[in-house]
């Protein structure tokens, strides 16, 4: 501790050049924050799925629809627990780029299903009772400022009503919030019977199901045994679980999202180069302050230290205000205001991000550090 | 007497910039960091935005300003269409589209989705399967078939993008696919110049109508029209016709504008991300030049004493940071271009809910404002440090010996 004021000294030495090295490795963390949280979006928040739950689709394509009379056969298969089914509604909310997930639901049995969709008691009842009453994720209710009572007009472009016209009126009866960081809070959810009532064709079909069942470890095996009823049938599904479906859906976009994130880790790691090498630089310049340190008693391993410490001291303040300015960044929302399903920094990264800046802090010190310990005196002092 | 001065201005400028670049070699470490910050950016910019470029430029030389695509109205793609075979007769039967012995250049086509595993990942992907009639190869008169043969009428083959047999398995000529419950060969394999359709399979639309249950309903009809000028007359007399209800487009709109929402993610993503990299790339310049002055105090003290300028020294050290930056933006715009330009990836397209295959696109464009961006990056870092230079107190630097 008492070597603080020697560190400090040597770190106000050049003052711009402290600066500048602090602002570089400062920019590479918020880069690297940033970055793991749209990478995260990207790959649809796939982590916080859940392990017991199935999602049964058509055969040929998850656009295709299924009849809703499936319900009950899938219901009455072994390890099977609850069944909900779920269709793309699609509509647009004043202008197409404000494109958020609208889906028609059987608002008991869908709540079931996800029950990390926190509803309070109330607005739970008052949504069950109100056919045409919709509930709304905290992040696109903030998006377009709705509160609980508001009139939302959604422009169908699929589902054309009975009367021929497009416009399908609800009432926002409820907002969620989701039990995790990654539960996606953009959904639009609604009745499905309002749906199927006034839709002008496709009648008595809905899009796809979700299952709990009772084993997530016997996934495969309950999957198949759900594909081979209706093998043969008009109409033939497929069902995985939640998370491949997820993976799968995501990795449709994925080659841009791993393509950015191989760009970027390349340029992150240049940038740490560069700070790198400053500070490793400027170790060099004071070669003999460092023998003058030897002259006066320093041990080799206490001038190791202490050059070892300036470079972590650099990289830990750098990198702490880079991670931090990223969390606050993250925190202001997403680049596309609101349409991610999920944005938030990961845990995981933030570790990872930590483990970074030790790395940092040890590979900038280590080579100027080891020649510091080595160095003799005499040869020092005589290159001046 | 003005031409002599600035004469001797220049003659200064030249000989201070030339020391200064002889001297380069004896910092070339911290020399090689700026080049290397300034190249990764300029990297990063130009391959963010060459993949954005390359996806627009995809979809928009995908349609042809004379032929118009025709759908039902208030939807925005041809999946939501619908569209009954009345329709698509009085839509080829309107004025402005053109004709041939066979009859009007009008394609009435299904457009539907089928799984298919991407090669890359191994995971399904969407596919777009396009169900035409046999004038859709005149209306789209790009097409050629490179490999095999056209499908015939009434069987089930397919013919596919060589786009889509790049990205997708199981696409290869004389492989049979499985889609449901009928099984199509593929027959042909057709190019259409890296446009959308690449990304597409194709089948007679009169087989594909009973496979997908769709009876005798269509989605869209592509029309060849007489010149891009005919069609106002067209869309007019489509929209005022009471029997129908439909959307007008041509072609190239309706592509154009499914790339629009996907390039300003791209393009504002890419340019804050570099934008973030070149503050950084900045502060390494910053640093290059400031210790590239300091190591140079006695030179540069020694110069003003003989009488040379101080605009002489500033201009000497901004040549040098410029030249650092240029060296870093070529660089950097050589890797972007031989790493990334024809690069084939594919992207899920939001609107047509299916991949579109693309490859990216290193402009010359991109690459002068990636060169632009490096030269800013170094007129910055080198501005601070030569004033500074130019300011060295003469004496007190002398002193410093």
């Amino acid at each position: 501790m008492r070597f603080l004021p020697l560190i400090w000294s040597s770190l106000r030495r050049k003052k711009f050049r402290t600066i500048f090295t602090l602002l570089s490795i400062l920019v590479a963390f918020v880069l690297f924050g940033y970055l793991a949280a749209i990478n995260m979006a990207f790959r649809l928040g796939v982590d916080v799925t859940g392990a017991d739950r199935l999602v049964l689709t058509h055969k040929v394509s998850l656009i295709l629809p299924l009849p809703f009379s499936y319900l009950a056969r899938i219901q009455a298969i072994p390890g099977v627990v609850d069944v909900a089914h779920a269709t793309w509604f699609g509509g647009i909310y004043q202008e197409p780029s404000n494109f958020f997930p609208q889906m028609a639901v059987e608002p008991e049995s869908y709540l079931r299903l996800y029950p990390e969709f926190l509803l309070s008691e109330e607005e739970r009842r008052a949504w069950f009772a109100n056919r045409t009453g919709a509930i709304a994720g905290r992040s696109t209710a903030e998006r377009f400022g709705w509160k609980v009572g508001d009139r939302i007009p959604l422009q169908a472009t699929i589902w054309r009503k009975k009367d021929g016209s497009r416009t399908w009126e609800f009432t926002l009866e409820g907002i969620y919030d989701g039990a995790e960081k990654g539960t996606d809070t953009t959904q639009f959810l609604f009745h499905y019977d309002y749906l199927d009532e006034a839709r002008a064709f496709g009648e008595g079909l809905v899009g796809w199901y979700i299952i709990r069942i009772d084993d997530p470890h016997r996934a495969a095996e309950i999957a198949e045994r759900i594909d081979n009823t209706f093998a043969n049938s008009p109409y033939e599904t497929k069902t995985s679980t939640e998370k491949a479906f997820v993976q799968a859906f995501a990795k449709q976009i994925g080659d841009i999202g791993t393509i950015i994130a191989a760009i970027l880790s390349a340029v992150f790691f240049t940038i740490l180069l560069v700070a790198g090498n400053t500070m490793a630089q400027s170790v060099r310049e004071r070669t003999s302050e460092l023998a003058v340190l030897k002259t006066l008693g320093y041990s080799s391993r206490l001038v190791l230290t202490l050059v070892l410490a300036e470079s972590f001291v650099l990289a830990g303040v750098g990198g702490g205000l880079g991670l931090g300015l990223a969390w606050w960044l993250i925190q202001q929302g997403d680049p596309t205001g609101g349409g991610l399903p999920v944005f938030y920094f990961p845990l995981r990264d933030l570790l990872l991000g930590i483990g970074f800046i030790g790395a940092l802090g040890l590979a900038a010190g280590i080579l100027p550090g080891v020649q510091a310990m080595r160095l003799r005196i005499v040869d020092a002092l005589r290159r001046t | 007497m003005v031409g002599f001065s600035l004469f001797g201005w220049i003659s200064q400028v030249t000989t201070v910039t030339l020391l200064n670049l002889r001297t380069l070699r004896e910092r070339r470490g911290s020399s090689a960091v700026a080049v290397i910050g300034v190249a990764g950016v300029v990297t990063v910019f130009v391959a963010v935005l060459s993949m954005a470029e390359g996806f627009r430029a995809t979809l928009a030389t995908t349609g042809s300003p004379d032929t118009a695509i025709v759908m039902r109205g208030g939807t925005d793609t041809e999946m939501n269409s619908v569209l009954f075979r009345e329709d698509t007769r009085i839509i080829a039967d309107a004025p402005g589209v053109l004709r041939t012995a066979e009859g009007p250049l009008a394609s009435a086509e299904l457009f539907v989705i089928v799984d298919l595993p991407k090669r890359s990942t191994g995971t399904v992907a969407n596919v777009a399967l396009r169900g035409v009639q046999t004038s859709a190869f005149q209306v789209r008169d790009k097409l050629r078939i490179v490999e095999g043969r056209r499908f015939e009428p009434g069987r089930n083959e397919v013919i596919v993008g060589a786009g889509a047999v790049r990205q997708f398995a199981g696409l290869e000529l004389g492989s049979l696919l499985h889609l449901g419950k009928t099984e199509w060969r593929v027959v042909g394999i057709f190019s259409t110049g890296g446009t959308a359709a690449e990304s597409e399979i194709w089948c007679d639309a009169s087989v594909l109508q009973p496979a997908y249950r769709r009876g005798s309903s269509f989605q869209s009809v592509y029309a060849k029209l007489v010149s891009p000028e005919a069609f106002d007359e067209f869309k007019e007399a489509l929209t005022t016709d009471p029997r129908l209800n439909v959307k007008v487009m041509r072609e190239s709109e309706y592509y154009a504008e499914q790339s629009r929402l996907l390039h300003s993610i791209i393009t504002g993503l890419g340019t804050l991300v570099a934008g973030l990299m070149g503050i950084g790339a900045v502060f390494s310049s910053l640093n290059t030049m400031y210790s590239a002055v300091s190591a140079r105090t006695r030179e540069i003290a020694t110069l003003r004493a003989l009488g040379f300028g101080g605009g002489p020294v500033v201009v000497s050290v901004l040549v040098e940071s410029l030249l650092l930056a240029l060296v870093g933006g070529v660089l950097g715009g050589a890797v972007a271009y031989f790493g990334f330009n024809e690069l084939h990836t594919t992207t899920l397209n939001w609107q047509s809910f299916s991949q579109v295959a693309f490859a990216f696109a290193v402009t010359p464009a991109l690459l002068v404002q990636g060169i632009l961006y490096a030269l800013v990056m170094g007129l910055i870092g080198g501005l601070f440090p030569a004033i500074r230079a130019a300011r060295l107190p003469v004496a007190a630097a002398l002193r410093e010996l």
